[in-house]
């Protein structure tokens, strides 16, 4: 019984909840009915991939500094389920925003930002795949993953800049949030993380051994 | 610091002698960038009003592009008989053999760019520095930032199995910002908009060139260390 089984078990019960929260507890939303359930897990995937870019993003800087595989072991697991999560985040918007905004995919700065988040990481995945040398692999993608996130916030200026020259015809709601809907979102946000930490050390773990097994199977 | 800027001299001086001998970097660019303009072009009906909103975003896809090929080849020069690995093991600074790549690939684009600009200038009967002459400001602040990141990841991109393949893969994400404020700003110059509204954009291109010649200049060394 580590901590590893510890968070596993915290995380099962996490998600359990989060469930109950979203379906059962949250009060349906006047105007937009059961489709604004998607709302709890696409919030909560939305900061669970920021998040975890953000973790490859300080990983890679460990990476430069001090050339342990570990921390490009961790940066890249934190990118692989950063991925899962955006891709999450890039499909349930949609579906809530077809019968709200009446489209599939409007131009918003958060929208577009996170798809060229998505399109980002993906290449830093790619990278990692077509590079053999493992001290490459670690210092090239890291180099990725620092300018990468650095590029973030400038992409997300530029095209709020542009959205503005061209104003939204969509009308964007929001605002309010009823107080039970607030824990709702609260309760899933807690069990995404507890699900990101889950896989993150599952990941990060089989990595670091599949490295040990490589290394004593080339000693021989 | 004289040491470093002398390293940057002789890198571009290296790179100028052998491309006026081979002529192939600029000479490829230039024939792409041409034909990106050509093919662009059967987007509307000759001589339609619509054309101004349209040319300025295909000005900068014609570099792009064209960038992107000039990148792969300028860098593929590099890496044959194993010169690049040499330059790294010299000792100077490696940071500076790297800007000295930039700066030589940027001069190529900006070749490359005068040329292409007065034949598009003909082909699509606009004057794009007509209204301001902020027009090249625009272009050369947004081809240095575009070389600053296309250097860092062909040399990447090199380096990898697929080769030439992932350079634009890892690089149009990233350079989203400038496409997008070098297309605004053109389109405000082209259709003689208000010139204080490109301000904003000329910063943030500028912002960006910054922010990324100092952030590569910081992990350069650590990112090619063997």
């Amino acid at each position: 019984m580590k901590i590893t089984a510890l968070v596993d078990i915290v995380t099962f019960i996490a998600v359990s909840v989060a469930i109950y929260f979203t379906f059962i507890f949250a009060p349906l939303e006047a105007q937009m009915g059961s489709v604004q359930k998607i709302f709890y897990f696409h919030v909560a995937s939305a900061w669970i991939s920021f998040f975890a870019f953000f973790v490859t993003f300080v990983c890679s800087f460990f990476v430069l500094f001090t050339n342990k595989y570990i921390f490009d072991d961790i940066a890249s697991s934190s990118a692989e389920i950063g991925i899962i999560f955006c891709t999450i985040v890039l499909i349930t918007g949609p579906i809530w925003a077809k019968p709200i905004w009446g489209t599939w995919w409007t131009w918003d700065p958060r929208l577009t930002t996170t798809l060229i988040l998505w399109f980002i990481y993906v290449g830093y995945l790619m990278l990692r795949k077509f590079l053999d040398e493992e001290d490459k692999k670690a210092k090239f993608s890291a180099a990725l993953g620092i300018i990468g996130f650095i590029d973030v916030p400038i992409v997300f200026f530029s095209i709020r800049w542009w959205r503005t020259i061209h104003p939204n015809v969509l009308q964007q709601g929001g605002g309010g949030l009823a107080p039970d809907m607030l824990k709702a979102l609260l309760v899933s946000i807690f069990a995404f993380t507890m699900l990101y930490i889950t896989l993150m050390i599952k990941t990060a773990t089989v990595k670091h051994l599949f490295r040990r097994y490589e290394k004593i199977t080339s000693d021989r | 610091m004289k040491k470093y800027f002398i390293t940057v001299y002789n890198i571009v001086e290296k790179d100028l002698l052998l491309e006026l001998k081979s002529k192939e970097v600029v000479v490829s660019m230039l024939l792409f960038s041409l034909l990106v303009v050509i093919v662009f072009s059967f987007i509307f009906e000759p001589g339609a009003e619509y054309k101004n909103d349209l040319v300025g975003g295909i000005l900068w896809m014609a570099f792009i592009f064209s960038g992107v090929l000039g990148l792969n080849k300028s860098m593929l020069n590099e890496t044959t008989g194993g010169n690049l690995n040499a330059l790294l093991l010299a000792p100077v600074d490696r940071s500076a053999v790297f800007f000295g790549k930039v700066v030589s690939n940027f001069f190529f684009l900006a070749v490359m760019e005068a040329i292409t600009i007065p034949i598009f200038m003909i082909f699509y009967n606009i004057n794009i520095f007509g209204h301001s002459v902020l027009s090249a400001v625009v272009i050369l602040m947004g081809t240095y930032g575009f070389s600053v990141l296309g250097t860092l990841f062909s040399l990447i991109s090199v380096k990898t199995k697929t080769r030439e393949v992932m350079l634009p893969l890892l690089l149009l994400p990233l350079i989203i910002p400038i496409i997008l404020a070098g297309i605004q700003c053109l389109n405000i110059y082209i259709k003689n908009g208000d010139i204080t509204e490109s301000y904003k954009w000329l910063k943030l291109i500028g912002v960006f060139d910054v922010i990324f010649t100092a952030v590569i200049f910081a992990i350069f060394d650590y990112i090619v260390e063997e």
